[in-house]
């Protein structure tokens, strides 16, 4: 055998250090974008951060205010939406990975179901106002809650069927052994042997939706003072940073970046902590 | 079956201390139609919750045709493929904005489809051991962060330093190509198709880099150790075993990436520009359905302004439903190879 | 040979549980048992072996219907526990898996504090006081031999147990429901050797009061543990009898070359 590099596998050597490099550009283009923005979030937020964004509502433009109407309304909303998504997700996942064994309806579902998930939010926005908000004729946090909901119940309808796929079936035949009844297996057993993967993926789903402004631009819409009247339109982090953001106003831009910087680390925070404690769990 | 049976069967056993009596054969007979009942229900419940579901997705759609009615009665197709969009004189069509759609998301899968390849080469080929969760958990806390984030960033501090390095640089040295130069003509105002694109990519990047790395990691290390095992290098067995391996996983989360991109609104909305046009250069304005919806369903008025935007929003929805329906085909495909479910 | 012939006169004569008549059992299209007769006797241990494939926890699982939980099996003949066909249609399965139990090879703790893993199965078919439900966990707990080991442990997981642990935990909550009889498939076979020495044991003792059945992969255990033993082979029962005699004598040459190895 020679020992002789040949020119051959000098040029595969080349071609391989350079798809590899190229990769490790990829990645490092990733990660600088991502410092990137979270170091200007930081930098332009930080400025705008007082305890007044916490204790004062949102001001009329060139005064002083805060945002914490908008943060109410938010809290608000995504609480509510959570509550109504979460039975829904559940007991639909339940189906899936339960039943989800003949006939049509769960396959169809499943499909469905992953097309939701990335459905553009704004659509699901002019669902809610078309057959809710155009019929009322009113703008509400009802209906913010509402849209917030649908594009939540996808999430927690695929993590929790994944998460019940994952119970042993022995663990299921134990239970089945001792005599129990389909729906205690399912509920008292599966169900909470996974109880932590289902938690993540509400959590998920709350992170999901804490986010998103299109789906509330025309069902909550924005109010410019305190308002806890669920039948009326409510401010709201999103929007207002929207609003605010586009602005000629500075003391209204300075806000946006306060709130972007709250609704972005607020969001990140619940995605690492889901994925630690999700992570030890399966350990 | 008998007295005596049924209480053997129902637990009188030498060891029992209680009795077997009419009482317990009734109580234990309850139980069981008690259970059979309640897992009957416990079926009903989940699946008319599995179908609501459906249901939703058919309410949507069903909520965006009756919503335009009115406008494609008025236009027909010709709403499609106009490109007046004029709602003082209340003449619609939708053409920019179906333009501004697709060319923005074909951008951004231009510039995120290899970054993302690499980033997936990087995680399940390169990266050692100890750093590969905090880096994929990175990965994907940048798909977490909300778009309007993308958006404000995107304008305030993006756009400016495009306008003022990277798009005179591209006017210069590419500007007099013939064809390629007419995409990079025009003043650097930092906003625009380009610019939107751009962002657009570093969005969707996370989607497609994770479902490439969840696909490449389903690859049997057996198969790539025969590689190896020839002599190849890492390069090539990405390229010839991997690669064709996971062929439809590829492209079905490139779809989704895509699927994605087109249905962004609020990154789009901040730097698009939000002017309906079509035009060559890539660093004009144009307005994409998402935005064109996001900027002006406030102040729509009557006359079917509303049902225009509804429109545009049915046809987005019809876009990126056929676009995902296709990338679940494609990730089914791979997933039945491995005998998974999807 | 004396003592062996003596040892089994001294067991008193059992009377069958459960009498398997001409059952055949269906994967879909593929036969996973054939034409299976045989007697399980009350109160002793019958052991099933054989190599992989040949039907054992088939077998053991129609005992308890367990197949019914998967669509696309089927079994088919007549399986006789007291005086009834358990097979038929109008038996409630979930009533025969209270009176029939059933140990797997994983030992399966519920996600339950140790109390609620015995309390579980008792509760689905009994209302006892607390007081009564506290004595019946002590009681299956020390049927299994874990009482010591777990009696100040009660409100902690069953996963903080180890897996010796563990399946003594499960035997215990299979013991819990005061079944008829009890099914184990491959009790031992995740454990180190001392655990299953204490399982061995414990069968030993729980024979007084259940009948039980038992897979095992591991001949010396089957000759340890059981007095009846049945030797299976894709599918069929080739051989079954009193243990002692079949691992000295087996009848057949097939039972011989899988008993002495030279096979399987």
């Amino acid at each position: 055998m020679s020992t002789a590099i040949s020119p051959l596998y000098r040029k595969r050597l080349f071609i391989n250090r350079l798809a590899l490099t190229l990769a490790l550009a990829a990645m490092a283009v990733g990660m600088i974008f991502l410092l990137w923005i979270l170091t200007v979030l930081v930098i332009k937020g930080i400025g705008g951060l007082n305890l007044a964004v916490f204790t004062q509502m949102t001001p009329s433009p060139g005064s002083a205010g805060g945002l914490l109407n908008a943060i109410f309304g938010s809290f608000v909303m995504v609480l509510l939406g959570t509550l109504i998504a979460t039975p829904i997700g559940i007991l639909a996942g339940i189906y899936l990975a339960e039943f989800g064994r003949r006939g049509w309806v769960a396959p169809t579902t499943r499909f469905v179901n992953d097309i939701l998930l990335s459905a553009p939010s704004i659509i699901i926005g002019l669902f809610v106002y078309t057959i809710y908000v155009a019929q009322v004729k009113h703008f509400s946090a009802w209906a913010g809650a509402m849209a917030l909901a649908i594009i939540a119940i996808p999430v927690i309808v695929r993590t929790t069927e994944t998460m019940l796929l994952l119970v042993p079936a022995s663990l299921r035949e134990a239970a089945a052994a001792l005599g129990a009844p389909e729906w205690k297996v399912v509920s008292y057993v599966a169900l909470r042997a996974v109880r932590a993967g289902v938690i993540t993926g509400v959590l998920l789903a709350v992170a999901r939706i804490s986010g998103e402004t299109a789906p509330l631009l025309f069902t909550s819409l924005n109010n410019q003072f305190w308002s806890s009247d669920l039948n009326a339109p409510m401010a709201n982090l999103p929007v207002v940073i929207y609003q605010f953001a586009m602005s000629p106003f500075e003391n209204w831009v300075q806000l946006a970046w306060a709130g972007a910087m709250l609704i972005t680390f607020s969001v990140l925070a619940i995605n690492i902590i889901t994925r630690v404690v999700f992570r030890q769990r399966t350990e | 079956m008998s007295l005596t049976e049924a209480s053997a069967l129902a637990g009188n056993t030498h060891q029992e201390k209680y009795v077997s009596t009419e009482e317990q054969q009734r109580q234990i007979a309850a139980r069981l139609a008690r259970q059979r009942f309640q897992d009957a229900a416990f079926r009903k419940v989940t699946l008319s919750f599995a179908l609501l579901v459906l249901l939703l997705l058919g309410a949507i759609i069903g909520s965006l045709i009756w919503g335009s009615y009115p406008i494609f009665e008025k236009f027909g197709f010709g709403f499609l493929t106009s490109r007046d969009w004029n709602p003082v004189t209340n003449e619609y069509g939708a053409a920019n904005a179906i333009y501004g759609t697709v060319v923005t998301s074909l951008i951004a899968l231009l510039i995120a489809f290899p970054v993302s390849f690499g980033i997936a080469i990087f995680l399940t080929e390169l990266c050692p051991a100890w750093l590969k969760r905090p880096l994929g958990t990175a990965v994907e806390l940048l798909a977490a962060i909300p778009s309007i984030i993308y958006g404000m960033w995107g304008l305030f501090v993006f756009a400016p330093l495009f306008a003022e390095y990277a798009q005179p640089f591209l006017t210069k040295n590419f500007g007099d190509i013939p064809l390629i130069g007419q995409l990079f003509q025009g003043a650097p105002m930092g906003i625009g198709m380009l610019t939107a694109g751009i962002i657009l990519a570093i969005m969707v990047i996370p989607f497609i880099a994770s479902v490439m790395r969840d696909v490449f990691e389903i690859v049997p290390p057996v198969l790539k150790e025969s590689a190896y095992g020839l002599g190849a290098t890492t390069w090539e067995v990405v390229r010839n075993i991997v690669l064709p391996y996971t062929k439809a996983g590829v492209v079905g989360g490139t779809m989704l990436g895509l699927g994605r991109a087109l249905g962004e609104t609020m990154a789009v909305t901040f730097v698009i520009g939000n002017t309906p046009k079509i035009a060559a250069s890539l660093f004009e304005p144009g307005a994409s359905i998402a935005s064109t919806i996001a900027n002006e369903f406030a102040e729509a008025g009557e006359g079917g302004h509303i049902a225009a935007l509804i429109g545009v929003g049915l046809v987005l929805f019809l876009i990126t439903f056929v676009v995902l329906a296709l990338a679940k085909v494609m990730l089914m495909q791979l997933s039945k190879r491995e005998g998974a479910r999807t | 040979m004396n003592a062996v012939l003596e040892s089994v006169e001294a067991l008193p004569a059992a009377s069958p549980k459960i009498s398997v008549k001409n059952l055949n059992f269906f994967y879909g299209g593929f036969q996973g048992l054939k034409d299976i007769n045989l007697d399980i006797l009350e109160r002793r241990i019958t052991a099933f072996i054989g190599p992989s494939g040949c039907g054992k926890s088939t077998l053991l699982r129609t005992l308890n219907r367990m197949y019914d939980l998967y669509p696309g099996q089927r079994a088919e003949g007549e399986i006789i526990m007291n005086g009834k066909n358990i097979l038929d249609k109008s038996q409630d399965v979930n009533l025969l898996r209270a009176k029939v139990g059933m140990v797997f090879q994983k030992p399966t703790p519920f996600p339950m504090s140790i109390y609620d893993n015995i309390a579980f199965g008792v509760k689905l078919y009994e209302n006892l006081a607390k007081a009564e439900m506290d004595e019946r966990v002590e009681w299956a707990l020390n049927k299994a031999a874990i009482w010591g080991e777990a009696k100040d442990k009660l409100k902690q997981s069953g996963l903080s147990l180890s897996g010796g642990q563990q399946q003594r935990l499960c035997i215990a909550r299979a013991v819990a429901v005061k079944p008829e009889v009890v099914l184990l498939d491959e009790p031992t076979s995740a454990l180190d050797p001392i655990s299953t020495a204490k399982i061995e044991e414990l069968l030993h003792e729980l024979k007084h009061d259940y009948t039980i059945a038992i897979v095992t992969h591991n001949m010396q255990q089957a000759a340890r543990v059981s007095d009846f033993t049945a030797y299976m082979y894709l599918g069929d029962l080739v051989e079954y009898g009193v243990t002692d005699e079949l691992f000295i004598k087996p009848k057949k040459k097939e039972t011989e070359d899988y008993i002495t190895g030279r096979f399987g």
